[in-house]
């Protein structure tokens, strides 16, 4: 069998932060009872027209720009007509051949190498609404909610960049940071704010040319997203070695099967009959315009993460995790600075924080503890005051609790022992109460046992014993 | 003096500020002549007595206390069929539209509230103002008050006739080609269309975008500039309406062309216009050179390419603006439903008529892949080469004159052939176009039916056509003529 390398084109949509629907003066929210957020504009009603939303505008620039894109300074608005129930007016307005920004470009890292991967476009359209369905029902019924929220389209170059799954992955994660980051985006792949839609095909390792191609939709996670395309290679190969074809289709994710399955068939282009929208006047973007726009970006991932492993002297892996999101870097970035110590912050975080969170299925934004409790409890810690094997449970306490640590502490007991007396007496009783133990470590040469005093006497002091302080008095005591 | 009925609105106007007349008697009178004489003319398609005499009652009080009223209080007025108002009906012309009621105003009709007019009815229109006749309407033809055998013209055909026949002083139509300079010439009243962005379209139901604009009918010029005054000026709402100020038009209202250029493109004079249409307006035209202005033949060569290139661009548009009718939301619904591809051939299939189905086709046809360049794109460098030999033009002319309709009214069904009907916007649709004012004023009768002279401005300059008509209307008794009807 050839070894097959997939060819993978990314389209993300990216639901844009912005006050109003991208025409009207709507509000722009996630869910809500149906059609409860619709005017005459975003319903299409006969006789409304659209008022392009500024800040929409600006959001698109400014990710153009974050993505090192050309502005087009003279980018418009075309009418994609289709049919379909969720679109009220029969047309979307989008951007069809001159969008807001093109030729861009954003950096990856995949098995410690960076790869450069190309962006074609970066345009603005509207959304859709969503059709639902009652139990027991034939009708199928239509929330125009979401009808008319700005939308943001990013399409990768051609020939594209990317060459596996894992590289998917990483654009995407990589785009999401950048989005949340610069704040146009809350990047929730599970509500659905940002969409990918990979195009997929393979082709024998070493050639240049592009087999048929299938697009996979709803990959509502980036497992999703890596699982779909991993599954989509193995599935097109098996097809090629059966001496099969592929068809051209759109392909749907089953999250129970982990299989994606077809939707249908793209035998024909469709014919979306684009022509300029005649209800809105062109952009008109100046260079002022766009330096303006320029001034308000952000410090940038890639940028933040170079930052954080020289101010921080945090390891690579670090940096990249710590600056997946602008909220996460936030995070990290407060409590390093209040704590005194980045890497046991950077540690926390990356462990047990994270782990509580995604046990709760909550974003950093969601945590229970804020970045000046975990930053107070790094500091009971590197001051001794509490153990780290204490801070385990700290952690957890303070993440139901939501109280700051030094209460719990208090409340708890679980200061360190600083009383060497104390820590003394408990040595004396460990040795007393396990004669057969010390006997082996001192005449039978046993020293491995040593480490079951040790457990003994942290355990009979509840884990508030400094374990310096521990080992230095059983060592003094078996010495004797 | 008169009855109610003949009186203009700004001699309307005057008598309520007199005392000498009330709203309600006017809104009555109005009432009582569409009862009396719509059954023959059929201009209406719905008619608000009760809210209409309520308003008049409203702006009654509001003048015997002394307040402030607005520019059109206790006027009546009536509306073309495809502006939306909030909980009447508001059909298009079209039976897609049958059962349609607005949960909001059109731009246009809230400055009219707000000028305190009292909104009397709903006129009749080719369906989507796409026609010029009425004949195209989902539910009935219109007649022309001055012959009831003939067309009122159209689209805004309804509207026209109703001023015409002394229903209401002043209506409001749409021209995206000519609807409302056609109309006005056939049924001899004053229709003007504004330069395209002086009038909000927010709440005009859309034919074609890039070439619909709102404008009045009115029997006399100084009403004509009223009602533009109130429903000019930019709208948040619409993009495409203009952050210009908005003059005082009636000022504009001062009959004198001394020294005004006048051009006349000798394209507008070829095959189709009669010669007894000739003969009315070139008799206009002399009659401006007596009164001072200066007069010379010119040209704009690109004319004869209007027509086509029109008939691919409004199609493009209107089949892409009409897409939402699929009865889903509103509107007519197909009672045999098939999944969503069927409920929404079937609704179209039912609730468009055929000349709107065509353009549809049309249009479809034009923007499909392969075809763009060849029609939509080469329709759109037609245009351009339109406007520029209108800026050519207006280089060394103040405004150019010419037929409005090549044509008087036509008999109902005479014109069977689709593209012969399409003709008889031959002189108005390149000033749609390149997006310029024009209007049309009676200028005399040809066999007993009205003639039309269109005057064409420069953009933004409505002021400059106002000059002439008020020059032209004070020296002729065109506009007072009367048409008999049998009541």
């Amino acid at each position: 069998m050839p070894e097959y390398e997939p060819v993978v084109g990314m389209e993300c949509h990216a639901e844009l932060l912005t006050e109003s629907k991208m025409f009207c003066g709507c509000r722009n929210t996630f869910g809500g009872e149906p059609n409860t957020r619709c005017c005459p504009v975003c319903l299409g009603l006969p006789g409304s027209l659209p008022v392009m939303n500024k800040t929409a505008v600006e959001h698109v620039m400014r990710t153009a720009l974050a993505l090192n894109c050309r502005i087009n300074p003279h980018a418009k608005f075309d009418r994609k007509n289709y049919f379909y129930p969720d679109l009220p007016k029969g047309y979307q307005i989008s951007e069809y051949d001159v969008p807001i920004g093109v030729q861009g470009w954003l950096d990856i890292e995949v098995n410690g190498e960076t790869k450069r991967i190309h962006i074609r476009r970066v345009h603005l359209e509207e959304d859709t609404g969503k059709l639902f369905h009652m139990a027991g029902e034939e009708e199928s019924h239509v929330d125009y909610n979401r009808s008319g929220v700005p939308l943001m389209e990013i399409v990768t170059d051609f020939p594209p960049d990317i060459h596996s799954p894992d590289e998917s992955r990483a654009y995407l994660m990589k785009l999401r940071a950048i989005l949340t980051t610069i704040g146009v985006c809350d990047g929730k792949m599970e509500e659905g704010s940002l969409r990918c839609e990979p195009n997929v095909s393979i082709r024998i390792k070493g050639t240049e040319e592009f087999n048929t191609k299938t697009e996979i939709k709803n990959l509502n996670s980036f497992r999703a997203v890596q699982r779909g395309i991993e599954y989509e290679v193995e599935r097109q190969s098996a097809l090629l070695e059966r001496g099969e074809k592929i068809i051209q289709e759109t392909r749907g994710w089953s999250e129970a099967k982990q299989q994606t399955f077809s939707q249908r068939a793209k035998e024909v282009e469709q014919e979306y009959r684009y022509f300029p929208e005649p209800d809105l006047v062109p952009l008109h973007i100046t260079e002022e315009w766009i330096e303006a726009v320029r001034a308000t970006l952000p410090e940038l991932p890639d940028v933040r993460a170079r930052r954080f492993r020289e101010e921080y002297g945090l390891p690579a892996y670090d940096a990249a995790f710590l600056t997946d999101t602008r909220a996460l870097a936030d995070y990290f970035e407060e409590a390093a600075q209040q704590s005194g110590d980045a890497k046991a912050v950077s540690n926390w975080i990356m462990g047990d924080l994270a782990r509580l969170l995604n046990a709760g299925a909550k974003e950093i934004g969601d945590s229970p503890i804020s970045a000046k409790d975990l930053a107070a409890m790094v500091k009971l810690i590197v001051e001794g005051t509490i153990s780290g094997k204490i801070a385990k449970t700290l952690i957890e306490e303070m993440y139901t609790t939501g109280s700051e640590p030094a209460v719990i502490v208090e409340e708890k007991g679980w200061k360190t022992i600083k009383d060497s007396g104390a820590v003394q007496a408990i040595v004396d009783k460990v040795f007393a109460d396990n004669p057969e133990i010390v006997v082996a470590i001192k005449e039978k040469g046993q020293t491995q046992k040593r480490g079951f005093l040790v457990g003994q006497v942290m355990k009979a002091a509840q884990g508030k014993a400094d374990p310096q302080e521990v080992n230095r008095l059983i060592d003094a005591k078996l010495n004797e | 003096m008169g009855t109610l009925t003949d009186w203009t609105a700004h001699e309307a106007l005057e008598r309520m500020g007199r005392g000498e007349v009330t709203s309600r008697e006017l809104t009555q009178a109005a009432l009582e002549r569409i009862a009396s004489v719509d059954s023959e003319v059929k201009a209406f398609l719905t008619v608000t007595p009760e809210e209409a005499l309520a308003q008049a009652d409203t702006i009654d009080a509001r003048r015997k206390r002394g307040e402030p009223v607005g520019l059109l209080a206790g006027i009546p007025l009536a509306l073309k069929d495809n502006l939306c108002t909030t909980g009447v009906k508001t059909t298009a012309g079209s039976q897609i539209l049958h059962n349609f009621v607005p949960p909001y105003d059109a731009t246009v009709v809230r400055k009219l509230r707000e000028a305190g007019a009292v909104l009397i009815g709903k006129t009749n229109l080719d369906e989507f103002a796409m026609g010029s006749s009425t004949e195209n309407s989902g539910f009935f033809t219109s007649r022309n008050p001055w012959d009831l055998t003939r067309v009122p013209g159209g689209s805004s055909g309804g509207s026209a006739a109703a001023v015409a026949a002394r229903e209401v002083p002043l209506a409001l139509g749409s021209d995206t080609g000519g609807s409302i300079r056609q109309p006005a010439s056939l049924c001899g009243v004053i229709g003007l269309k504004p330069t395209y962005g002086r009038v909000s379209r927010y709440g005009l139901i859309a034919y074609a975008s890039s070439l619909d604009q709102i404008g009045p009918f009115s029997r006399d010029v100084t009403d004509c500039a009223l009602l533009l005054n109130a429903i000019s000026g930019h709208d948040p709402l619409d993009s495409t309406s203009v952050d210009l100020p908005v003059p005082d038009f009636t000022a504009a209202c001062i009959p004198d062309v001394k020294g005004l250029r006048l051009g006349v493109p000798k394209e507008y004079f070829g095959a189709g216009v009669t010669a007894e249409v000739a003969e009315a307006v070139w008799g206009a035209i002399d009659y401006l050179m007596e009164l001072g202005a200066t007069v010379e033949e010119c040209s704009l060569p690109t004319t004869e390419y209007g027509l086509a290139a029109y008939y691919i661009l409004a199609p493009a548009e209107c089949s892409s603006n009409l897409a939402r009718f699929d009865g889903v939301k509103y509107g007519l619904r197909t009672k045999e439903l098939a999944g969503h591809i069927g409920l929404t051939e079937k609704t179209r299939d039912e609730g468009f008529g055929a000349e709107v189905k065509q353009r549809i086709m049309i249009g479809t046809y034009a923007l499909s892949a392969g075809y763009y360049d060849a029609y939509y794109k080469r329709a759109q460098q037609v245009r351009t080469l339109i406007r520029l030999d209108f800026e050519r033009a207006f280089e060394t002319f103040d405004a150019l004159l010419t037929p409005t309709s090549p044509v008087p009214a036509f008999k109902i069904g005479e014109k069977s052939d689709p593209l012969e009907m399409k003709l008889a916007d031959v002189c108005t649709l390149p000033v749609n176009m390149a997006g310029l004012p024009g209007i049309s004023i009676p200028c005399g009768f040809a066999n007993g039916l009205p003639v039309g002279l269109q005057l064409i401005g420069k953009a933004f300059d409505e002021a400059t056509l106002f000059r002439i008509a008020s020059a032209y209307e004070q020296a002729t008794d065109w506009h007072q003529r009367c048409p008999a009807l049998s009541v």
